[in-house]
């Protein structure tokens, strides 16, 4: 389809018109911003938009205990081999005999996620078998220097909670 | 016992007479005229470094409005502390040059694009005068063919960063600065050539006394050799304004309009500003000339940018708005209350222009490069040709 | 006064002119000659010729010397600063040099009155205007024939920049 160019009259190849006009709809906006209508800034760390956040926003990543307190996580390291900017970093152990979950068998030692390098995809909750791995709604992740930005294992639970969940797969049978 | 006896016994006899004959060394004529022109000088270097600083701030306070947001309001109160807190910032950075570039030229690129502008300030009238003194630095009596000489050689820094920078952003910057200033400086010149016909002087402190008595280049209609006397005096009043809105004012009028049209347009693309901005175009050339350039070289070009703007807005007003004259109020003469309104009048007409410029840049989307040449070549520069010979015809017609 | 600006302008001239000739690169040689202009209005300024010293640098630091950068810029002439200098060379320019200074010594010495300071002109009129009084009046034909012939050589250009010949 050839979409043929507008020919213009010759008050319109003078331009000014236009000019006048589109400088009429920027002065319009500039009077209502200068009367503070239709401003739509946000004073970001006096006014947040916590309240609004979606139901599927993707904040930092939290590990999270189930009702019973036990840690979800089991450490089979999925979310460490789909991590795409290699954030996470997992370090297995057995879990002792005597403990209530010894039949989970395995547990992390260490779970570190680099929030420097986290990209909030989410693809470590999407992968995760447990369950175990949220993304939550904090955003403003700051640290002075690269190793506070490493969040470890208890910070990782601290800011999860109990996620009172679907997986309930280590129950005792009834 | 008087003032000078009072204040000498302050001081020991010897260092009392060296004082007295420096007094007297000042107020002699060339020592008065010496330390006057240090002292406008300065004073008028701070105000518009100041101003130059306050563009900047205005310039993202108006863009945001414009475009619907705040901008920035933290620093102080309405982020009125902005530009201070930018100049520290701008101080506190790596002064970097790339390994590549030619170090003398890409230092002294960023230097030669602050002066020009400075320099053009040297000569334009910004007040009457004040305890008789006359508020310009230098009236020299080719001052508006200064002002362009001057903006002719502003093109060095920009042709020089672009080059000594040896990265190819910059480069192109560079190449298409220098073609669109050489263009624009053309209908740039050419539009005033008329104003002067009319004046009969190349002098802005002529040119703004003629608008005083004849008035504005672009108003004619001004009530001739009106004052607050004249305001009881209805008979008089008639007589003045019939004066100013003759025929022959009214033919002078047309040629003096387009002139007005093609200057300010040009000195937009004098000034790089939108809808001329090319040479650092960001969406194709990252930032132009400076791309290069960090810390207090980039300041300097961005300062540079700025003062070119003011200076552009100060020849404007004072070959085409009337320069520090206002209908009704009488110059410095009068007394020096006046002579301080007269240069809060220029500035607040400075000021309204740099709103309009600013106005401009966040309304208009830019040019493209060959439309940008079209325009100067084959449209302002022919207009600005017939128009001086339309303002040499009228003119014939009118001083017959 | 007006002597020692002479000689800080004068002396400031004759170094650029200087470097215009001896340094390698291209865009020097050309900001020294746009220095070398600037310093010559400031010695047409000390003679209150301020007329001749704007069009100075407008006409020859602002437009010329632009477009020369231009040039220079677009060419990247990398030959040039490779090239050494040889001794035929240096022998020719020497020899030039000589000949115009005998040449100049005989003009001056030719007439007792080239060596006097000539006095300033005492005009009641702003320069530019004893200018164009000079050009339109004494010398309207030769300045109306120069202005055909500009606009011919205009015109040529024109014609010869055109991509297609018909």
């Amino acid at each position: 389809m050839i979409v043929h160019r507008k020919k213009l009259n010759w008050i319109e190849k003078l331009y000014l018109p236009a000019i006048l006009g589109g400088l009429a709809i920027t002065w319009k906006h500039f009077k209502k911003s200068l009367l503070g209508k239709g401003v739509i800034t946000m004073q970001y760390p006096e006014e947040k938009w916590d309240a609004h956040l979606p139901a599927w926003y993707r904040g930092a990543p939290t590990l999270v205990k189930d009702e019973h307190g036990r840690e979800r996580c089991v450490s089979c390291q999925l979310c460490e081999f789909i991590c795409p900017p290699r954030a996470i970093t997992i370090e297995p152990m057995e879990i002792p005999e005597g403990d209530p979950w010894r039949k989970v068998e395995k547990a992390p030692q260490k779970f570190d996620i680099d929030m420097a390098r986290c990209i909030y995809c989410g693809l470590c909750e999407e992968v995760c078998p447990e369950q175990a791995i949220y993304l939550r709604k904090d955003y403003s992740i700051t640290g002075l220097n690269r190793t506070e930005m490493i969040h470890h294992k208890e910070k990782l639970y601290e800011m999860g909670g109990v996620m009172h969940g679907l997986v309930f797969k280590w129950n005792e049978k009834k | 016992m008087d003032a000078s006896n009072f204040i000498s016994q302050f001081f020991s006899p010897a260092a009392w007479t060296l004082l007295k004959s420096l007094g007297h060394l000042l107020m002699t004529p060339s020592g008065f005229f010496i330390w006057t022109t240090l002292l406008k000088s300065i004073i008028l270097l701070a105000v518009i470094l100041g101003l130059v600083s306050y563009t900047v701030y205005a310039e993202r306070r108006v863009s945001a409005l414009i475009q619907d947001r705040l901008g920035p309001n933290r620093v102080g109160w309405q982020g009125l502390l902005q530009p201070i807190a930018d100049a520290l910032k701008l101080l506190l950075k790596e002064n970097f040059t790339p390994k590549s570039a030619n170090y003398f030229y890409f230092r002294l690129a960023s230097k030669l694009a602050m002066v020009p502008p400075v320099l053009v300030l040297g000569v334009l009238p910004f007040g009457s005068s004040l305890f008789g003194v006359p508020m310009t630095i230098a009236s020299i009596n080719v001052g508006a063919l200064y002002v362009l000489a001057i903006s002719s050689i502003s093109v060095y820094g920009i042709v020089l960063a672009g080059w000594s920078s040896n990265s190819k952003y910059p480069f192109l910057g560079g190449i298409r600065s220098s073609s669109q200033m050489i263009s624009y400086e053309l209908s740039l010149a050419l539009s005033l050539i008329p104003v002067f016909m009319i004046v009969g002087s190349l002098n802005l402190d002529e040119i703004v006394h003629y608008q005083v008595s004849h008035g504005w280049m672009i108003a004619p209609c001004w009530p001739q050799g009106m004052n607050f006397h004249t305001l009881l005096h209805p008979l008089v009043l008639w007589k003045s304004f019939s004066a100013g809105c003759s025929l022959s004012q009214f033919l002078l009028w047309i040629p003096l309009c387009i002139s007005f049209l093609i200057f300010f347009i040009s000195m937009f693309a004098e000034t790089n500003r939108l809808p001329f901005d090319l040479p650092e175009a960001e969406q194709e050339l990252i930032g132009g000339y400076h791309t290069e350039y960090s810390s207090m070289g980039f300041a300097l070009f961005f300062l540079g940018e700025y003062t070119a703007m003011i200076a552009g807005a100060s020849v404007i007003t004072t070959l085409f708005l009337g320069g520090w004259s206002l209908p009704l109020i009488p110059d410095g003469s009068a007394g020096w209350w006046w002579g301080l309104i007269n240069i809060a009048v220029f500035f607040t007409k400075i000021i309204l222009l740099l709103f309009i410029f600013i106005w401009v840049r966040w309304t208009i989307p830019r040019f493209r490069f060959d439309q940008l040449m079209k325009l100067g070549w084959y449209f302002f520069f022919e207009l600005a040709v017939a128009n001086i010979f339309l303002a040499a015809l009228l003119l014939a017609y009118v001083k017959k | 006064m007006q002597l020692t600006l002479f000689w800080i302008f004068s002396s400031l001239m004759i170094l650029f002119g200087l470097g215009v000739i001896t340094l390698r690169s291209p865009v020097s040689c050309a900001m020294c000659l746009v220095s070398s202009f600037i310093s010559l209005a400031a010695l047409f300024i000390t003679l209150d010729a301020f007329f001749i010293a704007v069009i100075q640098i407008l006409v020859a630091a602002g437009a010329v010397m632009v477009l020369f950068l231009f040039i220079i810029m677009l060419l990247n002439l990398q030959a040039e600063e490779c090239r050494r200098l040889r001794f035929p060379v240096i022998l020719g320019g020497i020899a030039t040099i000589l000949c115009f200074l005998i040449l100049l010594s005989q003009v001056l010495a030719s007439n007792p009155q080239f060596l006097e300071p000539i006095p300033a002109l005492q005009s009641t009129l702003s320069d530019v205007k004893m200018i164009g009084m000079t050009l339109f009046h004494s010398f309207n034909l030769p300045f109306q024939i120069i202005g055909l012939l500009l606009l011919v050589a205009t015109v040529g250009v024109v014609l010869l920049s055109r991509r297609t010949l018909k």
